[in-house]
């Protein structure tokens, strides 16, 4: 530990005021991290411990709960509910999204990163600001040519609107990782005889599968995430996405919210999220910087 | 902004090369002309729009001639906006606004020092790094609206934080007021000062060594070296992280809604009375109005840091010195 923090020992024994004042604090960071993570964890726990608590000790506050109880999940799987239904349709709609949004997108993000094209900085920009609109704004005329052409409570009217935002997420994704790829591999298939477009066919889509990949849990998650245009366009119980669902569970008693309920869900919701980030979290933290950080 | 930057280095022979440009050109087009056409369809047709239903209102009288509801909307000009800013909707909308800034200045501001420190710590610890990242992935990752509901849990005036502050009265935090407001900040924060975090952290990473060991030789403290040579370094980074927070925030509508709910005076944001108008009652005019209005307040906070503090969104300046 003490040759990671010290890369130079010999600076150490000439200065011995500098190593002493290291002494001291060299636990901070390890301290810090401790408390990144308890901040960072500690309000999902609390989700995880209430919905495996009974209904009925749900206001308990002991961290592990006693006993354990399933009872929570099925009461958010009770059919009055519809959350089983709630799942498939978030997912319909954020999976035809990502993919509608990576098929369009792949396809811009490799000519930006590698074509030289009159009026690049024009589409880079356009696409940089259209992602900074407030979805409102978009919305509300959107709700209104929906009554008029009937889209209201369709799949296509949560999934069109979705892509203003995951459109410009993924091609800013995708043109920070074709970027990165090395020009010589298209310089070698053109002097091979490829065209550009075979250039990116055959030799630069193969390779950028990762980064289509990354951007492909990047985008999914965002459409998943998606609140605010499917509460407004779907008032259809069989059509609304689960985060809709979860915020309009009602209890048995009328007015009381079930909160249980509402945690397991939560808790169903994000499960899937949560391992997608543990198993490629060195990939999405990539990709997630490469927007901010060029 | 002219395309010879992005041109190689080593110039190749004219004949070819144009050749060439011309057919990536081509190509350029038609792979660039799908992205453009469904940005042109979900964003630049509904704004045009918002524009245009801000200026109408859906009639709601009884046509004098055949007694019955009237259909269609009618021009009112600027009825909207001045309805929105000094008439009936005048506080309700003022009030949001007042919301929406200081969400956006407390929180923001909060999210930046602790996403700061917490990049730091993760810089400087060695062990444990694939932990910590896996963690701050947490908040991001979990539906903003289910944040609101876990929040909201929490809060509760029996839930857990008002039993770790053990008040004689316990505090009402998820139902209207000061408290409130309080209480989305935090959700707030929570949600998003680890991913600050992470993209200051991506900063800190390519700054090199020999710089703060040359701080080091030449005696400075860890304060300034922080001060003089860390945070001037990670500006550019920082300055793009927040501008993205502010904008996101401008617009915050799922951690009101279902950590709060609407038509609460202490956390209505314009999203907010912007959805309610438009859902809930039907009124495109009033809503688009709204909607308008903070786009035009977007635009002009963007327009400020890209222009102002040189925020340096397309990175196009990085690009040229880094690669």
């Amino acid at each position: 530990m003490s040759t990671t923090l010290d890369p130079t020992p010999q600076e150490v024994s000439t200065s011995p005021a500098a190593a002493k004042d290291r002494a001291w604090w060299w636990w901070l960071p390890y301290a810090g991290i401790g408390l990144i993570v308890l901040y960072c964890l500690s309000p999902f726990y609390w989700m995880l411990v209430s919905s495996l608590r009974r209904t009925n000790d749900i206001f308990a506050d002991s961290p592990v709960p006693t006993p354990f109880s399933i009872e929570n999940y099925t009461a958010a799987f009770a059919d009055n509910n519809g959350f089983l239904r709630a799942l498939l349709n978030s997912f319909l709609v954020a999976g035809i999204t990502t993919v509608l949004v990576l098929l369009i997108g792949t396809l811009t993000a490799y000519a930006l990163a590698r074509l030289d094209f009159r009026g690049k900085n024009v589409v880079l920009g356009i696409v940089m600001i259209t992602s900074m609109f407030p979805t409102i704004s978009l919305l509300v005329p959107l709700l209104e040519l929906f009554s008029s052409i009937g889209w209201i409570n369709t799949y296509q009217a949560m999934i069109v609107p979705s892509m203003s935002f995951a459109l410009p997420l993924a091609v800013w994704n995708l043109t920070t990782f074709f970027r990165q790829m090395p020009t010589e591999l298209e310089e070698a298939a053109q002097i091979d005889g490829c065209t550009p477009a075979q250039a990116f066919r055959k030799v630069i889509l193969p390779l950028a599968a990762p980064g289509v990949f990354t951007t492909a849990i990047i985008t999914f998650i965002a459409a998943w995430n998606e609140f605010i245009i499917a509460l407004s366009v779907v008032n259809e119980k069989g059509l609304k996405t689960a985060p809709v669902i979860i915020s309009q569970f009602t209890g048995e008693y009328g007015r009381d919210t079930p909160f249980g309920a509402q945690m397991a869900a939560g808790v169903i919701v994000t499960i899937p999220l949560v391992i997608l980030v543990l198993l490629f979290q060195r990939r999405i933290v990539a990709g997630l910087t490469a927007g901010g950080v060029k | 902004m002219s395309t010879t930057t992005e041109a190689p280095p080593t110039p190749s022979p004219p004949p070819p090369r144009q050749s060439r440009r011309a057919g990536a050109g081509r190509l350029a087009a038609a792979l660039v002309t799908p992205t453009m056409l469904v940005l042109a369809l979900v964003v630049a047709y509904p704004v045009l729009a918002a524009f245009r239903l801000a200026f109408y209102q859906k009639k709601d009288g009884i046509d004098p001639e055949t007694g019955l509801l009237e259909q269609g909307e009618t021009f009112v000009g600027l009825e909207n906006f001045t309805d929105m800013l000094v008439g009936d909707a005048g506080d309700r909308f003022r009030n949001a606004l007042f919301n929406t800034t200081s969400f956006t200045v407390v929180a923001v501001s909060i999210e930046v020092v602790l996403g700061v420190l917490m990049a730091l710590v993760m810089h400087r610890a060695f062990k444990g790094r694939a932990l910590v990242r896996a963690a701050i992935l947490v908040p991001w990752a979990v539906p903003t609206a289910i944040a609101g509901l876990l929040w909201r849990w929490i809060f509760q005036a029996d839930g857990v934080v008002n039993k770790v502050l053990d008040l004689e009265t316990p505090i009402l935090w998820t139902t209207d007021g000061f408290q409130a407001w309080v209480a989305v900040v935090i959700a707030d924060t929570w949600k998003t000062a680890p991913f600050i975090g992470l993209l200051v952290l991506a900063g800190l990473q390519v700054i090199s060594n020999e710089v703060y060991e040359a701080a080091k030789l030449d005696g400075a403290s860890p304060w300034k070296t922080f001060w003089a040579i860390t945070l001037p370094l990670v500006k550019p980074t920082l300055l793009v992280a927040v501008l993205f927070r502010i904008l996101d925030t401008l617009r915050m509508f799922d951690l009101p809604f279902t950590l709060i709910g609407p038509g609460k005076d202490a956390t209505d944001t314009i999203t907010v009375i912007a959805y309610e108008e438009a859902v809930k009652f039907g009124k495109y005019g009033p809503a688009s109005a709204y909607s308008v209005f903070l786009f035009l307040y977007v635009a002009v906070v963007a327009f400020v840091f890209v222009k102002l503090l040189g925020a340096d969104v397309l990175g196009t300046r990085a690009g040229k010195k880094g690669r």
